[in-house]
């Protein structure tokens, strides 16, 4: 009897020895299988990480893994099931929505999270203050007649070719969508030539170093390198400036909500993390990292 | 005893390991054919269905996310790659060569295995650093050295892509030159020829197609880079008019929105067919190569 205890002891040992040996993480994994995986916009990327580090301070036993690579890159992934949430800076297409209920067979869950307001950058030594989104789309829009500094009455002095650099992003990005159908026009593309960045930091960094240029990204992205244009609807009227205020009161007129995606309703410790999400704490880290609360938007 | 076990063994796994070894030589065309067949089985339905070749190969409308009408016409990818990577090569020939002419002929000792320590060093640096470069150092110093609008152009792509085959180049341009046999420098200074006639007349003809080689891997790499170029060159759909316009590469398209598309889209489709294109210059340019060193060993022959 005693001995056959010891064989079953010994015998149980080797089996935990070797499991160990053989893969250290996975005793813990079984047992909890708490990763939310993370994907999309680039304008969400440092708010996801905020929340993902506060979050796994407080519950180390879950893991938030997060990547970018642009709204559409998220809701992507999120078609084919592999991530859990996708972040977006724009509406899911008709089109996803249909593919992705095809694949996983529940339609995907919108949920606001947030709301940024889209700045306008130029470079610091740009004299222009304000911009009207009627010029904008002239720039950026396809057909458009703005080329040049001098045609929105300004002397770039900095900019000697007086040509203007439109610096965009690439079409992965939901920010380039946003921009395109709030800006450049509905049933209009983008003006072929553009510069293509992609991500929101790079758009910053190049206006940042090229006086002729022009950029567009989520306002959290300003840095003391860069201005940001104060926008009106057309040209002469009263210009907002790009301020959480204004964004969350939508008086600046290219404010967007930021999304998070799942495939149907969270279930489990997913919907503990996006409950958090929209929490106080988790919607103080939205004011924290540059965007508006959702609580603080007025409907 | 020991050593007839050994030899035993060695007649038993001899033909096994002549096995492995085939196996190793046949992988290579599995390999290529393997992907030749993935990216055709992707990129064919596009052709079958949506293909308008005129439009594919002469208009520079890429608009494949348009919500008007996508437009799939990569005129204006395939003048930017073969802009970028011909200027890259401008610089990078002269440069390369003669790099590799000073390593394998004139340098000597220490300094000599320094150079060469440091030249494969610069091949070791990782694309997206050398995007970093044209980008944060390359940029400013184009904008304020010819008054462009915008430094991240064809120019900027040329010297980064330049930077980085010139390691190549110059690796393999020396081996292709200490390859050949010292009796001939002996005998061409025997003759009295200066070192630069030693060079031109007698060194250069006969490692030729070696050097041929060490270009051809240069355009290459100019043609296949990706990271760098997406980088450095602007990323702009367009047709350049000068050095100083930022364009956009096919292989920095691919990488640029592959991963947002939707598996069996058109958009994803599409991508893949700029895949088959970008290997049938590859393979252009190797058939190439490859006949005109048949050209010239057929000459001397003669």
């Amino acid at each position: 009897m005693s001995r056959c205890e010891t064989y079953e002891t010994l015998a149980k040992m080797l089996v935990v020895t070797a499991s160990l040996i053989v893969c250290p993480s996975c005793s813990r994994e079984s047992q909890q299988h708490m990763t939310i995986r993370v994907s999309g916009s680039d304008t969400m990327v440092d708010l996801a990480l905020a929340w993902e580090e506060n979050y796994s301070q407080r519950y180390p036993n879950v893991k938030v893994e997060v990547s970018g690579g642009g709204s559409g890159v998220g809701i992507a992934e999120l078609i084919d099931g592999r991530v859990d949430i996708a972040n977006a800076s724009r509406k899911m297409k008709g089109k996803e929505i249909a593919l992705a209920k095809q694949n996983n067979n529940v339609e995907p869950v919108e949920l606001v999270v947030g709301r940024d307001a889209l700045a306008v950058y130029v470079h610091p030594s740009n004299p222009l203050e304000a911009i009207s989104i009627e010029e904008l789309a002239e720039i950026y829009g396809d057909g458009g007649k703005i080329e040049k500094w001098s045609q929105i009455d300004i002397g770039h002095q900095a900019c000697e070719s007086d040509e203007i650099v439109r610096v965009s992003r690439m079409n992965s990005s939901g920010t380039y969508f946003y921009f395109r159908e709030a800006v450049v026009g509905k049933r209009r593309d983008f003006k072929l030539g553009s510069i293509a960045r992609s991500g929101s930091k790079d758009v910053v960094d190049l206006v940042a170093s090229t006086p002729c240029a022009i950029g567009y990204s989520g306002m959290a992205y300003a840095t003391p390198d860069v201005k940001m244009l104060k926008i009106s609807q057309k040209k002469g009227q009263d210009a907002v400036e790009p301020t959480k205020e204004n964004a969350g009161s939508g008086e600046y007129p290219i404010a967007r909500p930021l999304f998070l995606y799942t495939n149907g309703p969270s279930q489990g410790f997913v919907k503990d993390y996006i409950d958090w999400i929209l929490s106080d704490e988790g919607q103080r880290i939205v004011d924290h990292v540059g965007y508006v609360p959702v609580t603080a938007v007025q409907q | 005893m020991l050593q007839k076990i050994w030899f035993w063994l060695l007649a038993k796994t001899e033909p096994l390991i002549e096995v492995f070894i085939r196996l190793c030589g046949w992988s290579a065309i599995l390999f290529v054919f393997g992907i030749f067949f993935f990216i055709f089985r992707e990129g064919y339905p596009f052709i079958l269905e949506h293909l308008d070749a005129t439009e594919f190969f002469t208009s520079s409308n890429w608009r494949p996310v348009s919500e008007v009408r996508p437009q799939y016409g990569i005129l204006a990818l395939l003048v930017g790659t073969v802009s970028v990577t011909t200027l890259a090569m401008l610089i990078a020939v002269p440069f390369g060569l003669g790099a590799a002419i000073y390593v394998s002929e004139f340098c000597t000792g220490k300094f000599r295995e320094t150079l060469k320590i440091v030249i494969e060093l610069l091949a070791a640096i990782p694309s997206v650093v050398w995007g970093f470069i044209g980008i944060m150092v390359l940029n400013p110093v184009i904008i304020w050295a010819t008054d462009a609008p915008i430094g991240i152009n064809v120019l900027n792509g040329g010297i980064i892509l330049a930077l980085m085959s010139v390691p190549i180049i110059v690796s393999v341009g020396e081996d292709a030159l200490k390859a050949v046999p010292d009796t001939y420098r002996e005998a061409a200074t025997a003759l009295g020829a200066s070192r630069w006639q030693m060079i031109y007349r007698v060194l250069l003809p006969a490692a030729k197609n070696g050097l041929l080689a060490a270009v051809l891997l240069g355009v290459g790499r100019g043609i296949g880079e990706t990271m760098a170029v997406l980088m450095a060159t602007g990323h702009s759909v367009q047709i350049p008019h000068s050095v100083l316009d930022p364009v956009r590469t096919l292989t920095a398209t691919i990488a640029a929105e592959l991963g947002e598309t939707v598996r069996g889209d058109a958009h994803y489709q599409v991508l893949f067919v700029i895949g088959i294109v970008l290997m049938t210059i590859a393979m252009i340019v190797n058939v190439t190569a490859d006949i005109v060193v048949r050209g010239i060993r057929g000459k001397e022959n003669v």
